[in-house]
């Protein structure tokens, strides 16, 4: 009888640590399971007694690829909970800033971590010598996605200048505009991008599952709007515990969730399903282009689905220059009153939607804090997608099936040590 | 991920002179014999010693990396609560299935040879001591504090704007980016050699800001350090 063991201890080419185990005799899977290790990281907890001015600096440092996206949603549960309503201003510069890290995130995810699975690699280093010219495309991306970002709070692994109730410093309008030239530039280096994903074979592999997103009538959310969900009533985000129902598993330091089915994805591909009609006229153009449509049910996609958010996030980031260089910028004093009370901060993290929730005190100290990560909800939903997947490709050999599940895992983009509150994947 | 923010000249530069054997966050190969062991992160479990100690047995040199490593950095924090606190405030009823130790910084476990401080650590410092290690030159880090270099970066100072700031403890390197930035020093560079925490002191009485006030900022990534125990 053919016994197929895959054990896969620490997944690479994803952040932190994750195992993925495969156990089938005779075409019968006896053991399928994908284990997060990663050490505990007690976040809720280091934040429990810290002055809210600090309180950003230190949720920031959940995670070094998607700071601004911890720090935007940490800083948004603050004036939450103080009733703090941000200027016009702040959210222009704010959202400008959320599309430096998308851009650099997506980058980073789409030709560094994934790219080399199709090009036959076991990482973006080779091809330095083979595709030199992809290699210094993506990191002239990624620097304009660090200068954008540079400008706006000085710098992109946690950011300094964006603060409770607004900007601590204001960006040089000349530095703006020159970045504007550099971002129109940018769409030469996605179109090549694209050309590239045309020749890479994506696995033709379909699970649908529940599809939860931010989604806000007035545009494609990042930053702001109400919890979607493909299965369910869209629902307000003070009702997030609702949806997300996590629950403890022994094998996995991170929490998994659940809420209408058995699990749900969030992130680009979840994104993408649910608020399609609000992408720019460029990036709906782009999806077409490269064969992807609302709803796509194919985890393997999550990739194109971040390839043509890169497009929309070129078009906004633009457009925001426009409207900050049209109105100017002024300082606004970030006059802070701290209250007692709770306030929830919720963003579209890269890799999907992302919760802090605090409770402070009169004196602006936090006494109960909550983060639930992007990866903690996919966690189950990889779990059901290998289940469906493994019987369907059990015929193939061993490293075969063992890259196939690997390539599901790192879809997803995983920020496990974000979620541990990892990746692994062990034949056995 | 951090370093992997280098130019594309850089990075190719860097490519030519070293072999990276062992990078699981970018590389789906790994070797087990090295030179240098780059170490990112702080201590917060027992299966952890021992594998950080294996390390150290096949790298002729190991450098910390960031603050988590150099200093024990925000992982600390936790440290203020017993760690049955800490299990039950984040898992509840479901903290039976995991541990968690005491955060430490890694040299608490291990010798360490070189440190690259700062949180995120700096992408020219990192070079710098890479460059130094190739050519068997000792990296030279600055020992004095912030504050010079805040001076020199032309920013005003924290205190006159009434805030607190650990820039006068703090060890320089960093240009006093945060302060750049419009916030203060918090002191992720760790301590300089000698911290002169009576002048701190006084600097603090002079603007009417309490010991207090700087100890809070001081738990933020120096919890681990003598000076805070």
């Amino acid at each position: 009888m053919t016994r197929v063991n895959v054990n896969v201890h620490h997944v690479t080419r994803i952040e932190g640590h994750g195992n993925l185990v495969l156990n089938a005799k005779g075409g019968k899977i006896e053991e399928l399971r994908w284990e997060v290790p990663e050490s505990p990281r007690f976040f809720e907890a280091m934040l429990v007694g810290r002055h809210y001015d600090d309180v950003h600096h230190i949720a920031s440092r959940i995670c070094g690829i998607c700071s601004i996206t911890h720090t935007t949603a940490s800083i948004q549960a603050t004036e939450a909970a103080f009733g703090i309503q941000p200027s016009e201003q702040t959210i222009l510069l704010r959202k400008l800033l959320y599309d430096a890290e998308l851009l650099e995130s997506h980058v980073l995810h789409i030709l560094f971590l994934a790219a080399p699975d199709f090009l036959g690699v076991d990482s973006v280093i080779p091809l330095a010598e083979t595709h030199k010219d992809v290699v210094v495309m993506a990191l002239r991306l990624k620097k304009l996605a660090y200068n954008l970002a540079e400008t706006l709070a000085e710098r992109k692994t946690h950011p300094l200048s964006c603060v409770v109730g607004g900007f601590a410093k204001l960006p040089d309008l000349n530095v703006l505009k020159a970045l504007r030239k550099r971002l129109a530039d940018a769409y030469a280096d996605l179109d090549v991008t694209v050309g590239l994903f045309k020749t890479f074979k994506i696995p033709d592999f379909a699970r649908e599952t529940e599809y939860i997103a931010l989604r806000d009538p007035k545009e494609y959310a990042f930053i702001s709007g109400q919890i979607a969900s493909s299965d369910a009533p869209t629902v307000s985000i003070n009702d997030y515990l609702n949806v997300t129902n996590e629950f403890c598993v022994p094998h996995s330091t991170a929490k998994y969730t659940r809420n209408k089915r058995d699990a749900y994805m969030v992130g680009a591909l979840a994104r993408f399903n649910l608020n399609f009609k609000q992408l720019s006229p460029r990036a709906k153009k782009i999806a077409k282009e490269l064969g992807i449509s609302a709803p796509n049910h194919n985890p393997y996609m999550i990739t194109v689905a971040q390839l043509v958010e890169t497009y929309h996030v070129l078009d906004d980031s633009i457009s925001l220059i426009d409207q900050i260089l049209e109105r100017g910028l002024k300082g606004e004093g970030n006059k802070v009153k701290p209250r007692a009370g709770r306030g929830i901060g919720v963003v579209e993290a890269p890799r999907g939607i992302l919760f802090h929730d605090y409770v402070y005190d009169d004196r602006g100290i936090i006494t109960k804090a909550n983060c639930i990560i992007p990866t903690n909800q996919n966690h189950n939903n990889i779990q059901k997608d290998l289940e469906a997947l493994v019987p369907e490709i059990l015929d193939k050999s061993e490293d075969e099936i063992r890259l196939m599940m690997e390539m599901l895992v790192r879809a997803y983009d995983p920020c496990i040590s974000c979620s541990t509150h990892s990746l692994n994947v062990t034949f056995t | 991920m951090e370093v992997l923010n280098l130019t594309g000249e850089e990075m190719l530069d860097l490519l030519g002179a070293v072999e990276i054997v062992n990078f699981r966050e970018a590389i789906t190969n790994r070797a087990d014999n090295y030179d240098i062991a780059f170490v990112e992160g702080s201590i917060t479990r027992e299966s952890e010693i021992p594998r950080l100690q294996q390390i150290r047995e096949q790298a002729k040199i190991v450098v910390a990396l960031g603050s988590c490593a150099c200093i024990g950095g925000v992982n600390c924090l936790k440290n203020h609560l017993t760690m049955n606190q800490a299990l039950q405030m984040v898992y509840g009823d479901s903290a039976k299935y995991y541990d968690t130790i005491l955060a430490r910084p890694i040299s608490a476990v291990i010798r360490v040879d070189y440190y690259v401080r700062n949180c995120p650590p700096i992408t020219s410092e990192f070079l710098k001591v890479v460059k130094a290690l190739l050519l068997g030159r000792k990296p030279e880090i600055p020992s004095y504090p912030v504050c010079t270099e805040c001076k020199v970066a032309g920013n005003i100072c924290v205190f006159e704007l009434g805030k607190t700031c650990l820039g006068p403890v703090t060890r320089a390197g960093c240009k006093a980016i945060c302060v750049t930035g419009g916030r203060h020093c918090w002191g992720c560079r760790g301590l300089v050699d000698e911290p002169n925490i009576n002048s701190e002191e006084e600097i603090l009485k002079k603007y009417g800001l309490t010991v207090e006030q700087v100890v809070e900022k001081f738990k933020i990534y120096n919890t681990y350090s003598e000076v805070m125990r």
